[in-house]
């Protein structure tokens, strides 16, 4: 009898997961201006539960093609972020575009491996794949379990930007922008220009804490000029939708403080471990999930600073 | 019993496909690579209770995962007549646990290092001293692996090739009763990119070759004050910071090797020599 029972758990579970995966529910997007359609990531860590969706992903059809900008925490959350385009474009997907290499934004990638697809990204975001790709799935598989990452694969961008590079989906131009060190050491932007709509990947964060990876003076230089960028609205890596360039003002105001706090420390001869706890503090209010990203910045820029 | 061990199995299948049993987050899979570690790299010496002679300080939670500071103090009372000769960091759960070990100067009296390193696991991180009494003392610590998009890698990798082999020395103020008793603190800095050589290159499938600082030498005058045999765990630009006794030198010297054979010299003035 129990026997009969496990037997028809385990039959039901099997059906429930794969009816689940053949599904394959369409990711909610908006559409943000015609033709640019934009999910908003939750603003948490990437968990099994949320399956890596946090950050903000998007696609924009043109008259010939499809460009996908961003593909998600993980291949589960690409496969659902091209349902959505299919309920909306038979076009094909000419290009997935990768803002940068972190986790929450290529291990959707996947999903989108197709002849004739071709993956986009910054010159420097296949070495860091390369260096990081690894630790990013032994770390996420123990945070979200095997059935979410052991699909993702570390694809790296054929198409190397360095510099500017224009794509044309039929009478719509991309311009693409690869960054100095800023976030990371690959940061890309995509800026539509029919719609004025600037998906600035992890250049850009509201809301979310801004998360350092590169480096904290570049960073604000970048935004220096990253600002002069004629657009109406920025998609950002993480948070809402928001005009162009006022988004820009919080993080701005954050980078400046987390600069100003570790060269106080610095100079006065204060250890990496107290900027860690120290540097920014004042922020605190201002941001999510700022207690999981705010002492790693600290101890980031203090190390940078120290080379100044 | 067959219905038993079915029950089990169909639990193990069950407990598979919910994903639970790899739910945790931290390494409590019953495995303690410590036993292991003792064996291969202190050849199964006896390990005594470090307290009271040795104290470890590193955040709970990896940060960074490519910058953890940690802490070494020495923690022996003035009057012990054993002093500590060498301090062994080991990372217990890194690729190469072996993280640094240290050589104190027999007449600097380093009683704080403090470094930075990577670390990739949740993981127990042991301290070991060796002192002059030849026996072996350990201490240990846990840490938490970092989340999100952190790494144990270069953040800026062309701003770490330009950085190679720069030196940069540092002299902190003390308080007055250390001055009065000839205690400094001074930090050294060395642009190394550290690379771990564990990491592969997806695209042509080749291991990024292992370059890293694998000696650290520090004198005043002619006087060791500290010495670091250095692995792949110890963070990009190695940095230490330490205090020492003046023995009245007025030059603070440093040479550094890595594994391609280079070797980086500088010397500095020292503020204010003399105790």
């Amino acid at each position: 009898m129990v026997r009969l029972a496990s037997i028809a758990i385990f039959l039901a579970l099997l059906c429930a997961s794969t009816s689940a995966q053949a599904q394959q529910q369409a990711l909610a997007v908006t559409e943000i201006a015609p033709g640019v359609f934009v999910h908003e990531g939750v603003t948490a860590l990437m968990t099994r539960e949320n399956e890596g969706a946090i950050a903000n992903v998007g696609f924009i059809i043109g008259d010939s093609g499809v460009a996908v900008i961003d593909t998600g925490g993980s291949v589960r959350e690409g496969e659902r972020l091209l349902a959505a385009i299919r309920a909306r474009t038979d076009e094909p997907i000419r290009y997935v575009i990768n803002t940068h290499a972190h986790p929450d934004h290529v291990f959707g990638n996947a999903a989108f491996a197709h002849e004739g697809t071709l993956f986009v990204g910054h010159s420097n975001c296949p070495r860091a794949l390369a260096t990081r790709g690894q630790f990013y799935i032994d770390n996420f598989r123990r945070i979200m379990g095997h059935e979410l990452i052991n699909p993702v694969r570390l694809m790296a961008a054929t198409v190397l930007v360095d510099g500017t590079l224009t794509l044309d989906l039929g009478s719509r131009a991309l311009v693409l922008r690869a960054w100095p060190t800023a976030h990371s050491d690959n940061d890309l932007t995509v800026l539509d220009v029919k719609s004025g709509t600037l998906f600035a990947g992890d250049l850009v964060f509201l809301r979310h804490v801004p998360v350092l990876d590169g480096s904290l003076r570049g960073w604000l230089k970048a935004l220096d000029e990253l600002s002069a960028i004629s657009a109406q609205r920025v998609v950002p890596g993480h948070g809402h939708v928001s005009e162009w360039p006022a988004a820009l003002a919080d993080e701005r105001r954050y980078l400046q403080t987390l600069l100003s706090d570790v060269r106080t420390l610095f100079a006065r001869g204060r250890p990496i471990a107290e900027a860690a706890r120290q540097a920014a503090s004042s922020e605190r209010s201002h941001w999510e999930l700022f207690d999981d990203y705010n002492a790693r910045n600290a101890t980031a820029a203090f190390s940078e600073i120290e080379w100044e | 019993m067959f219905r038993a061990c079915f029950r089990l199995l169909c639990t193990a299948m069950l407990s598979v496909m919910l994903g639970t049993h790899l739910a945790r987050a931290d390494n409590t899979d019953g495995y303690d690579p410590w036993p292991g570690l003792v064996q291969d790299i202190f050849n199964n010496r006896p390990m005594n209770d470090g307290g009271g002679v040795i104290a470890i300080e590193m955040p709970y939670r990896a940060e960074d995962a490519a910058i953890v500071p940690v802490k070494l103090r020495t923690t022996l009372s003035p009057d012990d007549s054993r002093s500590v000769r060498t301090i062994t960091l080991v990372i217990d759960r890194n690729p190469a646990p072996m993280a640094a070990k240290f050589e104190l100067g027999r007449d600097a009296n380093v009683t704080e290092i403090s470094t930075r390193v990577r670390v990739n696991s949740y993981t127990d991180v042991h301290a070991v001293a060796e002192l002059s009494d030849g026996k072996l003392y350990v201490v240990k610590t846990y840490v938490k692996a970092s989340g999100g998009c952190s790494a144990p890698a270069a953040k800026n990798v062309e701003e770490a090739k330009n950085r190679l082999g720069q030196m940069r020395f540092r002299q902190f103020a003390t308080s007055d009763q250390d001055r009065a008793k000839g205690v400094r603190e001074a930090q050294i800095m060395i642009g190394h990119p550290n690379n771990s050589g564990l990491q592969m290159d997806q695209l042509t499938q080749l291991y990024i070759p292992a370059f890293f600082v694998d000696q650290l030498k520090l004198w005043q005058d002619d006087s060791l004050v500290l010495a670091m045999e250095g692995g792949i765990s110890i963070s990009e630009d190695p940095n230490l910071r330490f205090t020492y006794v003046s023995n009245g030198a007025k030059r603070f010297r440093a040479e550094a090797r890595d594994t391609d054979g280079h070797v980086f010299r500088n010397e500095w003035d020292i503020d204010k020599p003399g105790i």
